[in-house]
């Protein structure tokens, strides 16, 4: 007998059952599908920074700073050069070009090593255009798009600029950014001359960074990429589930098909060396199908999930996805492990059963009791351990093990939980239909407890998720209420019309808020330090979570500062503590404020406390604080006055709207997610139902036979389905809060450094419980189809004598 | 004394059975196949009657059709004055629950019952349970120790005497049991029968049995054999 004859034997089992086929590819590519478009995102977003970081910062080269961040004199940088140091000096900044605002990087095209350059200026003609009047900025065609006719510079556009940023020369930098004589950094070449005199010597004040693999916004949106990749391996799994189990009864259904050909003499390992053949087979057709769902998927989240970045963290990612074959590989890779991991079950089973052991399709899927008692021990001590781990452990990591181990806790539970629930029912009713209703179900249960499990999951991650999601929304618009509290918000194009917009403005409006930072380094990580006056609105409306009882006070006469939530809990500072925020400046922290949405650290000091270190502060931007019925002439008349386009006079009501439009399309993606999931756990369930029904007749014949009619069975069957959703729904209620629970208080408290209040929304449940019903209905249709139209022969084989 | 009143009650309820010209084929992949062609059969209440007939003669097609578990192409079943393959789905139903009662060569308990279940549900289904009854048929079933057991938890001869619990608990008109000893060794077959036997004269059911044990079919009253669709 060849190879080929065996192999056509095998796989002949899966012509007599597409449906059984349809599933377990359907399964394999959408759990790959999820699974691979979500790394398609972060491999996408992770190129992009490291791109931006390259281009930018030049982070592949060591660099020298000035410890607080403030700026390093130039002639430092002339002393190292003329101690033959290869260095280079870079100055940069935030330039607003009308209501674009840019990170402009002024650098010297002569002196920048090679390897850095971004900007191709070898070209003599460039070069010059570059460094001479008026001036030269190099942007991406994007940011060109944006800033056209709002500048007199001349734009040069390069593909190789990430979006948002700018490259001038330094010259124009110093006059752009008003900081004339000042670098940011400076860059150390790679190859330098050797004996020359050492860093430490010649600028003593100066600290050297190393270059680091890893950017300031790789760094801060590592925790948003790990959020998404553990609901890409969720999917992943629940869509196993499906696999696991088709696997399982496909082996089952074929083992009087093994044992014929055993005896025909084909060895054992011969008979599993093709079936892995068969399942490597089949793993490589549904990972092609599933990396390529898996691109369309990440096609659609990539734009949602560019917006969360560039909102939560100003990080700018394309919206468009390009193709890297790792990414394919890997999607290749995950598919075979995950059929091989599901399967290893049933390939051990197979090699175990003795030859003439009887094929038991019927039992399939029973768990033993030892197995069962097993079970609910492993879901305790995952309970337990996830229970420890809130305690004991802290760290982002920490807070994905609590996840992981009351999601795998909970669902190993379920069965048990279930069963007792199925058994009460039956014990208190009497009928004979009601009574065999409950049994029936709980003998069922085994069949379908992994589809339930896999149900659980993701209702109870579409509960905690969306607890989140809606408990920070509600917590977010508030919060804007109180941040947003100024009318109108202006900026000035420039430093004399600011004067004359202030002046101007004295007798129109209650009252002015300068809106005035600067961008330091405060215990080494990037901050800004707004500077506020003394103004009721302050007072009455911005939102402190813990403060002295004088907290204004000593923020206006310069004592003390506010820091936002973030920085407070990243640095576990206390009320009272000392900050350093320059050299020559320490301060008080007596307050902390609520700052969503933020990814930096953040002070506010008293306006004079901040000018007197920062004079050149740029004071172009300010709230405005009117009668809400007089913004519209105010607008109007700010615009005859001063001629400010409309971008620079920008009302409460947009802001707010903008905020939140920024905020919902930030969880579009975790949202979408959540119905791919769900969508999954529905397949897993109809899969398992499909697969069950071809065992129930032996079950339900001999009720038929004592005078039920098919269309009831019918309805008991949906009746029973409906019961185990349902059940399995209000288990994943509290499963879900205490999801909530974990991402609120922990995860996202690691993540993003705030923690929100958790809230209810029962009515969010009841659009998930009719989702989960209508999915319910929908995964029941087919088997039901069946039973309802099954002729009363096909129930009347099961009585036939010659089986 | 109490079950001997019930029996009394059931008596007037025994059935009358009425076969006239009945015929069914079934469709195959070689064609037509006629199975029964014209079978007339009367069965007085009461009565107990052996069918014999080769292997594949059509016995269980026959006794099928008098459970209305299927209809006949052509001809009448008459049970208790009315024709029951005139009766629609739901009717059938009715039919089944209330006053026949069968007993299969596979047993065919539900799965999901203990033992106490599985006796009581026929009975529950027909409106007709009555626990001192169901206890009597325990104890002469000898099966009192085995109530909480599920039927994969029994032996074969344990399953077909918890089925003839299942079927008289009901206390059917008619009792039709399709070669109920088939799977059990002599021994057992002879003891499950003569209960069987004993315990429907008792309800004064009418008693239909296919068998192609000869020894087993001696032991009724009448026996008819099935030969190329027709009665002999
Ligand atoms: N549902 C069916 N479809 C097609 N042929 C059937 C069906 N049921 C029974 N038969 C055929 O009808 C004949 C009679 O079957 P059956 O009544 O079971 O015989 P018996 O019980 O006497 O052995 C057999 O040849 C059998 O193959
Ligand atoms: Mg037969």
């Amino acid at each position: 007998m060849t190879i080929w004859t065996v192999a056509t034997a095998l796989l002949s089992h899966w012509r007599r059952r597409p449906l059984q086929l349809g599933a377990l590819m359907l399964g394999l590519a959408l759990a790959t599908a999820l699974w691979s478009g979500v790394q398609a995102v972060n491999a996408e977003a992770r190129a992009s920074y490291a791109r931006a970081a390259a281009a930018l910062d030049q982070n592949g080269l060591a660099h020298l700073v000035s410890p607080h961040g403030r700026s390093i004199p130039r002639a430092a940088f002339v002393r190292l050069r003329r101690a033959g140091w290869n260095v280079s000096p870079v100055l940069e900044g935030e330039y607003r070009f009308g209501a674009t605002r840019l990170r402009v990087i002024g650098i010297e095209p002569l002196t920048m090593p090679a390897e850095t350059q971004t900007v191709d200026l070898r070209n003599a003609g460039d070069l010059l255009s570059f460094i001479s009047p008026p001036g030269t900025l190099v942007v991406s065609p994007d940011t060109a798009e944006k800033i056209r006719g709002k500048t007199d510079l001349a734009l040069r556009v390069s593909d190789r600029m990430p979006d948002g940023a700018a490259f001038v020369d330094i010259g124009l930098a110093e006059r752009l950014l008003r900081r004339d004589g000042e670098l940011t950094r400076i860059v150390i070449a790679e190859n330098q001359r050797p004996g020359l005199e050492p860093l430490g010597t010649l600028a003593p004040a100066l600290s050297v960074r190393e270059p680091s693999a890893q950017s300031d916004v790789e760094h801060l949106t590592e925790s948003f990429h790990l959020n998404l990749t553990a609901f890409g391996f969720l999917a992943f799994a629940v869509g196993l589930f499906i696999v696991y189990s088709t696997i399982g009864l496909a082996f089952e259904q074929r083992r009087p098909t093994f044992r014929t050909l055993r005896c025909l003499g084909v060895s054992l390992s011969a008979l599993a060396v093709l079936l892995l053949a068969e399942l490597v087979l089949f793993a490589l057709a549904a990972a092609a199908a599933g990396v390529i769902i898996g691109y369309l998927i990440a096609s659609l989240l990539l734009p949602g999930v560019a917006a969360t970045l560039e909102g939560l963290y100003g990080a700018s990612v394309p919206g468009t996805l390009s193709l890297r074959p790792e990414w394919w590989l890997s999607g290749f890779a995950i598919a075979v492990a995950g059929t091989l991991v599901s399967s290893t079950q049933s390939l051990l089973r197979l090699m175990r059963v003795p030859l003439l052991t009887a094929a038991q399709p019927q039992t399939w899927g029973r768990a033993s009791q030892t197995g069962r008692r097993f079970q609910v021990l492993a879901a305790a001590a995952l309970l337990g351990l996830s229970g420890a781990l809130i305690l004991w452990a802290d760290g982002l990591q920490a807070g994905f093990g609590v996840l992981g181990c009351l999601l795998l806790g909970a669902s190993l539970l379920l069965p048990a939980v279930l069963s007792g629930f199925l058994t009460l029912m039956q014990r208190a009713s009497s009928g004979a239909l009601v009574t065999w209703f409950w049994a029936d179900a709980r003998q069922q249960l085994p069949g379908l407890s992994l589809a339930l499990m896999a149900l659980l999951l993701a209702l109870a991650a579409n509960v905690g998720v969306g607890t989140m999601v809606s408990s920070f929304r509600l917590t977010f618009v508030g919060w804007l209420d109180q941040r947003l509290a100024a009318e109108l918000y202006v900026a000035a194009r420039n430093e004399p019309e600011a004067d004359r917009l202030r002046a101007w403005l004295a007798t129109k409006v209650e009252s002015v808020l300068p809106i005035s930072s600067v961008d330091v380094e405060i215990r080494g990580q990037p901050m800004q330090i707004f500077g506020v006056v003394d103004d009721p609105t302050y007072r009455e409306h911005w939102p402190l979570i813990v403060g002295l009882p004088d907290v204004w006070d000593r923020v206006a006469s310069g004592e003390g500062v506010l820091v936002n939530e973030q920085f407070w809990r990243r640095e576990r500072l206390r009320i009272g503590d000392q900050l350093d925020l320059a050299s020559d400046w320490k301060s008080t922290v007596v307050g902390v404020y609520s700052d969503y949405g933020n990814p930096k650290g953040q002070v506010i000091a008293g306006i004079n406390a901040l000018t007197s270190r920062y004079p050149e502060v740029s004071r172009l931007r300010y709230g405005l604080r009117v009668q809400p019925d007089q913004v519209p002439d105010l607008r109007s008349s700010l615009s005859d006055e001063f001629g400010l386009p409309p971008d620079n006079i920008v009302d409460q009501a947009a802001l707010k709207e903008q905020s939140r439009r920024i905020f919902d399309r930030t969880f579009l993606v975790t949202g979408a997610l959540n119905i791919f999931t769900l969508g999954v756990a529905a397949l897993a369930m109809f899969s398992s139902l499909l697969t069950l029904s071809e065992m129930r007749l032996p079950q339900l014949a001999p009720v038929w036979a004592m005078g039920v009619t098919r269309r009831d069975l019918a309805l008991l069957e949906v009746l029973r389905t409906l019961v185990l959703w349902l059940a399995t729904f209000f288990t994943a209620l509290p499963l879900g809060l205490a999801l909530a629970w974990v991402l609120l208080a922990v995860v996202n408290v690691e993540a993003f450094g705030w923690r929100l209040p958790m809230h209810i929304f029962p009515y969010e449940w009841v659009r998930l419980g009719l989702v989960a019903l209508a999915a319910a209905v929908v995964s029941i249709f087919i088997p039901l189809r069946r039973l309802a139209g099954l002729a009363p022969s096909e129930l009347l084989k099961v009585f036939a004598n010659e089986r | 004394m109490k079950s001997y009143i019930c029996d009394i009650v059931v008596n007037l309820a025994a059935m009358v059975i009425a076969l006239r010209n009945l015929s069914k084929s079934y469709e195959t992949a070689e064609g037509r196949l006629e199975v029964l062609r014209g079978i007339n059969l009367d069965l007085g209440a009461g009565d107990s009657v052996a069918l014999t007939g080769e292997s594949g003669s059509g016995k269980s097609t026959l006794l099928h059709l008098v459970a209305g578990l299927d209809r006949p192409d052509a001809g009448e079943i008459v049970i208790g004055g009315r024709d029951i393959s005139k009766l629609d789905d739901r009717g059938r139903a009715a039919y089944r629950r209330t006053e026949v009662g069968l007993v299969f060569q596979q047993f065919n308990l539900i799965p999901s019952l203990d033992v106490a279940a599985n006796i009581a549900f026929h009975a529950k289904l027909a409106g007709r349970h009555d626990p001192a009854w169901e206890n009597e048929l325990v104890e002469r079933l000898g099966v009192g120790t085995l109530l909480t057991r599920y039927p994969e938890q029994l032996s074969s001869g344990q399953q077909q005497r918890v089925a003839i619990g299942r079927t008289l608990a009901a206390r059917p008109g008619l009792v039709l049991a399709d070669e109920p000893t088939g799977n059990l060794d002599e021994a057992n077959g002879d003891a499950v029968l003569d209960l069987m036997l004993s315990l429907s004269k008792g309800t004064g059911s009418t008693l239909l049995m296919v068998t192609h044990s000869q020894r087993l079919a001696d032991r009724l009253d009448r026996q008819v054999h099935l030969r190329s669709g027709k009665i002999e």
